[in-house]
C-alpha cells in the first residue's frame, strides 16, 4: 500500500507551441527507445488504483487501523492470487479525520487527482453521508465498510454501495427473536441521545412487538454526559432486559456505575459490541458484564467451530485467538467491523470481474455488474458467513452471531439467518440515471 | 497605516477577483474544485472578521451562524422543496435573525463573558440540531438532493453539481461579500467600528452609538458567515451538525489570524494556507495537525499580525 500525495499536476497547463515541439521530439526518442515496449505494456497492465478513505485520525482512528490492517491483508492475499482482471491492486489511503468535510475533499482528491478507479472503506456514518454528494457527482463508485441505514435508505445516491457489512436495521431485527425468546420479553433500552442510538431506538421496538415482546422504557443519554448514575432510577423495576448500547471513552465509566447501582441482583443484560471494540472486555470495571450477551458482527474470540476460511483470515489480517495483534496482547481489533473490508474487497473483484472493468470509463458498468451482484457463498472471500445482496438497495444480508462473556472471553451461543434481517425496500437506486 | 486611494484598493481587489476566475481555467481538477470549497469557507472568514477583526470583538461561537444558514437552506430544500434562490434566502434571513437575537442579547457583555456567551449560544445551537434529529438528520446529517440543486432563470437551468457552475458560482458569491467588505470597511461605518476597537469609551464620547454599531455589525458578520453556510450546503450538497460544532467556531479565527485580521485579504490568505498545509501534510504524516500547530506557533512568533497584516505593517501600509 501507497501514501501518495501530489500537488499541481501539470496534465492541464496551456500547451505552447515550443513545448509540443519539445514533446514531439521527446516522443519520437522514446519511441525509437529499447524501453519503451516494455513501457507499453505496463500501461496496459497498470494496476487498479483503490483509494482507501481511511479514519487515521479524529475519533474513528482506532477502527481506521483496524481497517487499514485488514484491507492490507485482503489486498496482499488478491495480488497472490493474481489480482484482478489480471492486474494488481494498489491502494492510497487519505486521512479523512472523520470529518464528513474532509471526507467529502478526499474523495474528490481520489477521483480527480489520484484518479483511483473506486473509493472504499469509510466507515462512520457522518463521513459517509458526508462524503456521498461528491462520489456521485463524481460518478466514482464508493464502497463503503460502514452498517449504518444511510445506503439502504436509499438516500445517497447509485454509486453508493455496502456489500460487505449488514446494516443495523437488519442486525437489530435479526437480534430480536432471540431477545424475546431467550432473555426476557420486557425490555429498557439506554443509548446515547444521537443517530446510532437512534438507529436503535426507532428499529428495536416494532422488532420486538413482532415477537411478542415489549420496550418498556427508552432512556436517551446526551452524548456530553460523563458520569450515569442519575438516570439508572428510571430503570422500570420489571425490566427484564437492559438493551445497552452505549458506545465512546464512557462506557467503561457507564458499565462500572451500571455495577454499582445493581450490585449481584441485575437485569439480563443485552448490547452490541460496537460498545466494547478495540477495548479490552476484561478491561477493569467491566466485571459486571461478566454472564451478558453482545451482538457481534464477527466473533472477536476463535470459536472451536470456526470454519476453516474464517481461521485463514484471522491468521491473514494477524489476530490472535483473544482477537488481539499477534505479538500485542493489548491491541484489541475491531472484529465485529473490519472484516467487512475484506469482503467488500472481494465484492469489487467480483464486479470488476464482471464488468470487464479496465479502467474509469468503465465505471458504470461497475455499478450495474455490482447491483447484478446476488449471493455471496461462505468461503475464504466471505470468512464471516454467507450473504445475499439486493442491487436495488445496494446493501448485503448476512448471519449476525450473539454471544455470551463467559469467563472473560466471548462465546458466540446462536447464529441468526440471513431472512432473519430481511425487510422491505425502502427504494431502488436502479431507477437513476448513471 | 497610510491611506490607499478608492481606485488603488478596489484595483486590487478587482484583480484578485480577477486572478481567481483565470484560475478556473488553469488549476488541476482537484485544486479547482477545493478552491471552490475554500471560497466559499474564506466568505465565513470574512464574516468572521468584521466582527473580530474591525471591531475587535472575538466570538467563539461563529459556527452557529454558518449553522443557520446551512441549516436554513439545507432543509428548506430538503423539507420544503424550495428552489435553490429560495432556499439560499432562506439560508440567508435565519443567520440575519439568529445574530440579531443573539446580538441583543451577547452584547451586554464584553470581553472574555463575551467569549463564553457567544460558545454557550452556538452549543444551544449545535445541541438543538442534535435534538431535532428528527428533521435535522442530527449528527448523521444529511444529503441535499442532486436533483434538486439546479438554479432556473427562465429557460436556462445551471446545474450546481457541474465543476465550472460550482466554481464559478462561489467566485460570485466571494467577489460580492468582498467588495461589500470592502466598501463596509471604507465606509464611515468601518471607521466607527475600528473606532471601537480601538476605544470605545473614547468613541461614545465622540456622540457615536456604539451599542447600535456592534448591534449592526454582528448582524451584518452574521449574515455573511450565514450566506457561506447557505452556499455550502447548496453546492457540496451535505448539511451536517459536525458544521456547528465548536470546531467550526475556532476554524474561522484561525484564518482570519493566519490571513491578517483587519485585512480584506486576510481571510481568503488565511484558509488558502490552512487548507494547503492540511491537504499537503496529511498526506505525509496521520500527525499534521501537529505540523498546522507548528506552523500557527511560528506565524504568531514571527508574524503576529498575520500574513497580510505584518505584509501591511511592514511594506505596503495602504492596504485596505
Amino acid at each position: 500500500m501507497a501514501d501518495k500525495n501530489g500537488f499541481f499536476d501539470l496534465s492541464k497547463t496551456a500547451l505552447t507551441r515550443r513545448t509540443a515541439l519539445k514533446g514531439l521530439a521527446a516522443g519520437a526518442g522514446l519511441a525509437v527507445a529499447p524501453g519503451f515496449v516494455r513501457y507499453a505494456q505496463a500501461q496496459s497492465s497498470a494496476p487498479i488504483k483503490i483509494g482507501f478513505q481511511s479514519h487515521r485520525t479524529g475519533i474513528g482512528a482506532a477502527y481506521g487501523r483496524w481497517y487499514e490492517k485488514t484491507t492490507a491483508a485482503a489486498i496482499k492475499a488478491i495480488n497472490a492470487a493474481g489480482g484482478i482482471n489480471g492486474r494488481q491492486v494498489e491502494v492510497i489511503i487519505e486521512d479523512d479525520g472523520t470529518d464528513p468535510g474532509r471526507g467529502a475533499e478526499v474523495v474528490g482528491k481520489f477521483a480527480t487527482q489520484h484518479k483511483t478507479d473506486i473509493v472504499f472503506g469509510t466507515l462512520f456514518s457522518h463521513v459517509v453521508i458526508g462524503s456521498a454528494p461528491a462520489a456521485g457527482e463524481a460518478k466514482i463508485p464508493y464502497f463503503v465498510v460502514s452498517e449504518g441505514h444511510h445506503v439502504a435508505s436509499t438516500k445517497l445516491n447509485r454509486y453508493v454501495f455496502q456489500p460487505g457489512i449488514t446494516d443495523v436495521k437488519s442486525q437489530i431485527q435479526a437480534m430480536a427473536p432471540w431477545i424475546a425468546g431467550n432473555v426476557g420479553k420486557k425490555v429498557t433500552m439506554i443509548f446515547p441521545d444521537f443517530a446510532f442510538g437512534y438507529d436503535h431506538r426507532d428499529y428495536l421496538p416494532p422488532a420486538l412487538k413482532a415477537q411478542g415482546a415489549d420496550v418498556i422504557a427508552q432512556i436517551a443519554i446526551p452524548p456530553t454526559e460523563s458520569s450515569f448514575t442519575k438516570y439508572f432510577p428510571q430503570i422500570p423495576a420489571e425490566t427484564e432486559v437492559l438493551y445497552h448500547v452505549m458506545v465512546g471513552p464512557a462506557v467503561l465509566t457507564f458499565v462500572k456505575e451500571l455495577g454499582e447501582f445493581y450490585g449481584s441482583n441485575r437485569p439480563q443484560l443485552f448490547g452490541f459490541m460496537d460498545s466494547l471494540e478495540a477495548t479490552d472486555i476484561n478491561s477493569p470495571g467491566l466485571e459486571f458484564l461478566d454472564g451478558s450477551h453482545f451482538w457481534e458482527g464477527s466473533p472477536r474470540y476463535a470459536q472451536p467451530d470456526d470454519s476453516a476460511a474464517q481461521k485463514a483470515y484471522r491468521a491473514a489480517v494477524g489476530i490472535d485467538d483473544n482477537g488481539a495483534a499477534v505479538g500485542d496482547p493489548k491491541d484489541i481489533s475491531t472484529a465485529s467491523h473490519m472484516f467487512g473490508c475484506w469482503e467488500t474487497l472481494y465484492v469489487v473483484k467480483k464486479a470488476m470481474e464482471d464488468a470487464g472493468y479496465k479502467g474509469p470509463e468503465d465505471r458504470a458498468k461497475l455499478v450495474e455488474a455490482t447491483e447484478a451482484l446476488t449471493e455471496f457463498a461462505e468461503g475464504p472471500e466471505h470468512p464471516q458467513g454467507p450473504k445475499t445482496f439486493n442491487g436495488k438497495i445496494h446493501q448485503c444480508f448476512g448471519i449476525q452471531n450473539i454471544s455470551k462473556v463467559e469467563g472473560g472471553k466471548l462465546k458466540v451461543v446462536h447464529k441468526t439467518k440471513i431472512e432473519d434481517g430481511l425487510y422491505e425496500a425502502e427504494g431502488d437506486y436502479t431507477t437513476q440515471a448513471l | 497605516m497610510s491611506e490607499a486611494s478608492p481606485a488603488k484598493a478596489y484595483a486590487l481587489h478587482l484583480g484578485v477577483i480577477a486572478l481567481l476566475f483565470l484560475l478556473s481555467f488553469l488549476l488541476p481538477d482537484y485544486y479547482h474544485g477545493l478552491l471552490a470549497r475554500i471560497m466559499v469557507l474564506a466568505v465565513f472568514a470574512m464574516g468572521y472578521n468584521i466582527l473580530f477583526g474591525y471591531v475587535g470583538l472575538l466570538s467563539l461561537g461563529h459556527a452557529m451562524f454558518f449553522g443557520a444558514g446551512l441549516y436554513g437552506a439545507g432543509l428548506a430544500v430538503i423539507q420544503l422543496g424550495w428552489s435553490v434562490p429560495a432556499a439560499m434566502l432562506s439560508g440567508i434571513a435565519c443567520g440575519a435573525v439568529l445574530a440579531l437575537v443573539i446580538a441583543l442579547l451577547a452584547l451586554r457583555t464584553t470581553g472574555v463573558a463575551f467569549m463564553i456567551v457567544t460558545m454557550m449560544f452556538a452549543q444551544v445551537f449545535y445541541l438543538l440540531v442534535l435534538y431535532f434529529a428528527a428533521w435535522t438528520g442530527g449528527d448523521q446529517g444529511m444529503v441535499v438532493p442532486q436533483p434538486a440543486r439546479v438554479l432556473t432563470f427562465g429557460a436556462t437551468a445551471l446545474d450546481l453539481t457541474n465543476p465550472t457552475v460550482r466554481y464559478m458560482t462561489a467566485l460570485a458569491l466571494f467577489s460580492l461579500m468582498l467588495l461589500i467588505t470592502l466598501a463596509i470597511v471604507r465606509s464611515r461605518y468601518g471607521r466607527v467600528l475600528v473606532a471601537i476597537r480601538e476605544n470605545e469609551e473614547r468613541t461614545k464620547m465622540l456622540g457615536y452609538d456604539t451599542f447600535s454599531n456592534k448591534l449592526a455589525a454582528v448582524v451584518v458578520s452574521g449574515t455573511i458567515c450565514a450566506a457561506s453556510g447557505a452556499a455550502y450546503a447548496l453546492l457540496f450538497g451535505y448539511v451536517g451538525s459536525s458544521f456547528a460544532s465548536v470546531q467550526y467556531s475556532i476554524l474561522p479565527l484561525l484564518w482570519v489570524l493566519l490571513g491578517g485580521a483587519a485585512t480584506t485579504l486576510g481571510p481568503l490568505i488565511g484558509t488558502l494556507f490552512m487548507y494547503y498545509v492540511i491537504d499537503i501534510t496529511s498526506g505525509y504524516t496521520s500527525a499534521y495537525l501537529l505540523i498546522v500547530g507548528i506552523a500557527l506557533i511560528l506565524l504568531v512568533l514571527f508574524f503576529p499580525k498575520g500574513i497580510l497584516g505584518s505584509i501591511r505593517q511592514r511594506w505596503l501600509g495602504w492596504l485596505p
